[in-house]
């Protein structure tokens, strides 16, 4: 009766478990992303829908554009969906990337405490990291060469500073976008996100969250996401063909409404600008 | 406050209707978790049965690595198992990376030592006559194996429960190995870290609960054990 019983039940799991070992589904994509698509619950959105119109199966790891764009290096993944045009241009020139296309952008904003230690109310972007280059409230990078960390190590460059790395205000988390925000909120300190992530946070708070926005619309926080294709000729085994009807189906009108219509708190997180 | 309470709340919503992307995660888990323990006890228990019933030269300090490695962090394993599986490594060509099965290779390699270590204990703590009777009887050595094997069963289960422990509740080979993928490769744990990036914390705490439920069961199950081998 017992050994029965236990027969019964090891038969059963082995067959519930079964399903995922022998499930190479037909057209699968593997798409290396950065952390904000990801953590904002686009891709949620975005996958089941490719599904129904393309019968591709879309496998996403969420990472930061420095590290995707490695992955597709290495051709363990078929297409890359980052944000960081300048690097972007670079991997393409060096023949790793392919049909780089322009999906869709939002941009970043600087957010910090409510009282505002540093004081970057009406700030520029250059003012506003000079600012905080005085070390009075802590600022948190990612810290993990993701898309919004090169923006950021951009804007120091851009403002005449020297990269701050050891300084005791100074926090790099390495880790994804929202972690970072919320280690900002613990400190009580400054980041920098992309405007989508933000928005996603406050929704998190239900519309009341513990930072605010200090600086914003500025031509040098634009934040371009971008397809790129890893390069067949680089690498023998990506799905080149997938990828191909992937950028068509990303560039779609269909698919640029949706990403369009994607609102939390009744805002846009990314206006699509494919062409 | 609030947010572990509702989190701890939510967490049951989540549970008893079924949530697909909870029940997603426990499955994968389960899968990878069960081939790598399977796979640690089947490489691991001849291995250890060697180990701790030969003697041979050398042997105590293939004793003192296997003790050792049974620290080898688990980042460490993911970032081996990652190289070796990449494209570009030289197991590329076997499509193991971002799968349940390239995970479970990772977790054998974690399990491993658990099982050498103690089955290796286990079989030099065996009553020395029973080799004695064996021999006089004439066994050949794989009656041999299988007899002390069988003699051992109690601590071989022991060994096979501690590696499942430390199999289930690692992080650093699923999520390096695996990639936390939706639907495929995310476990309870990289799940459980992906939601804490996300500020989800319902879902983490709701994950958590699983897992400390699934160590419960284990933990029964040894001293269901031990209680049965009468220590």
């Amino acid at each position: 009766m017992v050994r029965k019983s236990v027969f019964l039940f090891l038969t059963a799991l082995a067959l519930w478990m079964a399903g995922p070992l022998s499930g190479s589904a037909a057209d699968s994509l593997m798409l290396a992303t950065t952390t904000s698509t990801d953590n904002t619950g686009l891709m949620d959105i975005l996958a089941p829908e490719l599904k129904k119109d393309t019968g591709i199966e879309l496998k996403w790891t969420a990472i930061g554009t420095g590290k995707a764009l490695e992955m597709g290096k290495n051709c363990d993944v078929d297409v890359l969906l980052v944000h960081a045009p300048a690097a972007e241009k670079k991997y393409v020139a060096d023949g790793f990337g392919k049909d780089r296309t322009q999906v869709m952008y939002n941009d970043f904003v600087i957010i910090g405490p409510e009282n505002d230690p540093a004081g970057l109310k009406d700030s520029s972007v250059l003012e506003a990291i000079r600012k905080l280059g005085a070390g009075k409230a802590a600022f948190v990078s990612r810290g993990d060469n993701s898309g919004t960390n090169k923006k950021e190590i951009f804007l120091w460059k851009e403002a005449g500073l020297a990269v701050p790395d050891k300084e005791k205000w100074y926090v790099q988390t390495g880790q994804g976008m929202i972690a970072t925000i919320n280690v900002a909120t613990e400190k009580g300190g400054y980041t920098m996100t992309d405007r989508g992530t933000f928005i996603k946070f406050a929704d998190n708070h239900a519309g009341n969250p513990p930072l605010r926005v200090w600086v914003e619309n500025d031509p040098a926080l634009f934040n371009q996401y971008s397809i790129i294709a890893v390069n067949p000729a680089n690498c023998k085994n990506v799905q080149y063909e997938l990828t191909r009807k992937f950028t068509d189906w990303m560039t779609s009108k269909k698919i640029q409404n949706l990403i369009g219509n994607f609102k939390l708190l009744n805002k846009k997180l990314y206006i699509p600008n494919a062409r | 406050m609030d947010y572990i309470l509702s989190g701890l709340i939510h967490a049951f919503e989540l549970l008893f209707q079924g949530d697909p992307e909870t029940y997603s995660a426990v499955k994968t888990t389960v899968l990878a978790s069960s081939l790598s323990v399977g796979a640690s006890m089947v490489i691991g228990a001849p291995l250890g049965f060697c180990l701790g019933y030969a003697h041979f030269p050398g042997r105590r300090l293939i004793r003192v690595i296997v003790d050792t490695l049974l620290s080898l962090p688990t980042v460490v394993i993911g970032l081996l198992c990652y190289a070796f599986m990449s494209h570009r490594g030289p197991l590329g060509g076997l499509e193991l990376l971002f799968t349940i099965p390239g995970m479970a290779i990772g977790q054998t390699i974690l399990g491993l030592p658990i099982v050498v270590a103690m089955t290796a204990t286990a079989v030099e703590n065996l009553d020395y006559r029973l080799k004695q009777t064996l021999l006089t009887l004439g066994t050949d050595p794989r009656q041999l194996l299988l007899t002390s094997l069988w003699e051992a069963r109690f601590a071989l289960a022991l060994a096979g429960a501690a590696a499942y422990g430390r199999i289930v509740s690692e992080v650093g080979i699923s999520m390096m190995v695996g990639g936390n993928i939706k639907w495929h490769t995310r476990t309870i744990t990289t799940a459980i870290a992906l939601e804490t990036g996300k500020g989800q914390f319902a879902m983490g705490i709701a994950l958590g609960l699983i897992l400390i439920t699934l160590a419960l069961l284990v933990n029964l199950a040894m001293s269901g054990l031990k209680r049965l081998s009468g220590q």
